[in-house]
């Protein structure tokens, strides 16, 4: 093909597949500042919708609910993702491959056997569906993201820092938080922003652990938009989309960081 | 330096891996083994699980309704793969030779809408579609349509929504696996007499296929139990091995089939990823991270 030709094809298809993409995230964007409640016709700027969910009893308790879970789940699948992205790292031990298995499953399996499998794990310990098990289940689906992340970032991490700090007489304790920890603080932080935006989004697996009373954000839009179309649907899913774009970018940016 | 790492040795595999294992165990081998376990149990009378061994679970899966729940599932999988692999290897093809300062600005591009939360991203189509959405309410005002067309609850909606969905999952790996291809490979097939079809057909799809590979498990796995874009698209004609596991579980409260339905796709993917491994031979390029 000749060249000038391929690179304007390319330009033209691309483009057309960033439109698919982002087209009706934008629509949906727009029409929550429309006037009209119809959500097809655009009649003029209002915030109004936005002031209506902050009267919505409902959503201001998903949204408790929502940053509850992902703080605690965040800290907790990364302080144990961290440490085992560290000792799996280091350590060459018997059924390694084994727990490589455990940490590819929540990756690979349709979320919603993970979904199913936690709901009869919970009611059959007799552990009463709501945050608690939120949680327990964010933290279970976070780890395997929080480990690759952190690993990637050991893979470029010179061992002979520590054994330089060690020969001078730090002890392990010290050597890891003196030495190894600063320098794969970068990989945690974006393991935890990775943590943080896979429970601010989860919809499939937070539906069948949540209880009735522990609706988070994204379940809180899933049964919102089960009653119908509404312009408050679009303002809350305008908060929740910048939210987690914000939080996914900067993740990136750090990504892209240390892999230079 | 051996000095160094027997000491590390001493103590450190535990307190760096017990916690990951035992959480592992119990919130995800523990849980599984359970459904398996379940899906060979009876159903109680009020929706209880009765502790007798049988197979009535995945017999009563051989009931024609059911297999067709299970084809129609895998033919809308499989269709949202072909045409997330038709519309993507183009694309991925383009941004692995657009100029590298902007190769990283066009895939972060991509990775956004995977970042954003997929139950909006199927509202937003909703709003495009339905009746009374976007698309009717302006082709109506231009008089394109006299009359508003139905494009949601069917089939085709479900596809839109989940190619739209999982759209990033294919990009990524035939990114990764085409930015790699050296390009003096075709150079030497197009000098050797190739045309670019040719070239295209014998040295860039070959040395790709990893990447194709990795990016449809990447697409087919997860459309299977992406329950809530069928509730929401497909209205009620169009019922998924996925709404099913679900309805089992909340409405009809048959534990054990539903368990038993997951069982299903636990192999599906078992049985997928091992092809993938024994075909492809390394893990390597299915990390899309």
């Amino acid at each position: 093909m000749n060249s000038a030709v391929f690179r304007w094809t390319s330009m033209v298809y691309s483009f057309l597949i960033y439109l698919f993409l982002y087209v009706p995230i934008l629509i949906l964007i727009v029409f929550s500042f429309n006037d009209s409640k119809l959500n097809a016709v655009w009649t003029g700027f209002t915030l109004k919708w936005y002031g209506k969910l902050l009267q919505n009893q409902g959503v201001l308790e998903a949204t408790k609910n929502s940053l509850y879970v992902a703080f605690f789940s965040t800290v907790i699948s990364t302080m144990i993702g961290t440490l085992a992205a560290v000792g799996m790292y280091r350590y060459s031990f018997k059924g390694k491959s084994v727990l490589d298995g455990l940490l590819y499953i929540p990756v690979v399996i349709p979320e919603i056997v993970l979904g199913v499998a936690l709901l009869a794990f919970f009611v059959m310990i007799k552990m009463p569906l709501g945050l608690l098990t939120l949680v327990l289940a964010h933290i279970t689906f976070s780890i395997p993201f929080v480990v690759v992340v952190v690993k990637a970032r050991l893979e470029g991490f010179d061992r002979s820092l520590e054994e330089a700090a060690m020969d001078l007489g730090a002890n392990q304790l010290q050597t890891f938080l003196k030495i190894t920890f600063p320098v794969i603080f970068p990989g945690i932080l974006a393991g935890a922003l990775m943590a943080l935006t896979l429970s601010l989004d989860d919809v499939i697996i937070s539906f069948f652990v949540a209880g009735p009373s522990s609706t988070t954000l994204p379940l809180k839009v899933f049964s919102m938009v089960k009653f119908g179309v509404s312009p408050e649907i679009n303002a809350l899913s305008t908060i929740l989309l910048l939210f987690v774009i914000t939080i996914a970018v900067t993740a990136e940016k750090l990504r892209i960081k240390q892999e230079k | 330096m051996l000095s160094a790492t027997g000491r590390w040795l001493t103590g450190g595999p535990l307190w760096t891996l017990s916690p990951v294992i035992i959480f592992m165990v119990t919130f995800l081998a523990l849980p599984l083994l359970l459904v398996i376990l379940v899906s060979f149990f009876k159903r109680g009378t009020y929706g209880d699980i009765n502790y007798v061994f049988t197979l009535e679970n995945y017999i009563r899966m051989m009931d024609p309704l059911y297999l067709k729940i299970l084809w129609v599932s895998l033919v809308i999988s499989l269709a949202t793969t072909v045409v997330c692999l038709l519309l993507g290897y183009p694309f991925a093809y383009f941004i692995a030779r657009a100029p590298k300062k902007f190769r990283l600005l066009l895939l972060m591009l991509i990775v956004v809408p995977f970042w954003t939360n997929s139950l909006v991203r199927t509202y937003a189509w909703i709003i495009l579609l339905r009746t009374e959405g976007v698309i009717n309410t302006y082709l109506m005002q231009l008089g394109i349509i006299h009359q508003p067309l139905t494009m949601l609850y069917n089939q085709g909606s479900v596809l839109v929504g989940l190619v739209y969905t999982l759209f990033p999952f294919m990009i990524l790996p035939l990114y990764a696996s085409i930015e790699k291809l050296d390009s003096s490979y075709l150079e030497a097939a197009g000098d050797l007499g190739a045309t670019p079809w040719q070239a295209f057909l014998r040295v860039t799809l070959p040395l790709t296929m990893p990447g194709i590979i990795a990016g449809s498990l990447l697409v087919f796995i997860p459309t299977l139990g992406y329950f809530f874009i069928p509730d929401l698209m497909g209205g009620s004609k169009t019922m998924l091995i996925s709404n099913l596991i679900k309805n089992q579980f909340l409405t009809a409260r048959d534990w054990p089939f539903g368990s038993a339905l997951s069982i299903i796709l636990i192999v599906i993917t078992l049985v997928l990823i091992y092809a993938y491994i024994r075909v492809v031979g390394s893990k390597k390029d299915t990390e899309v991270f």
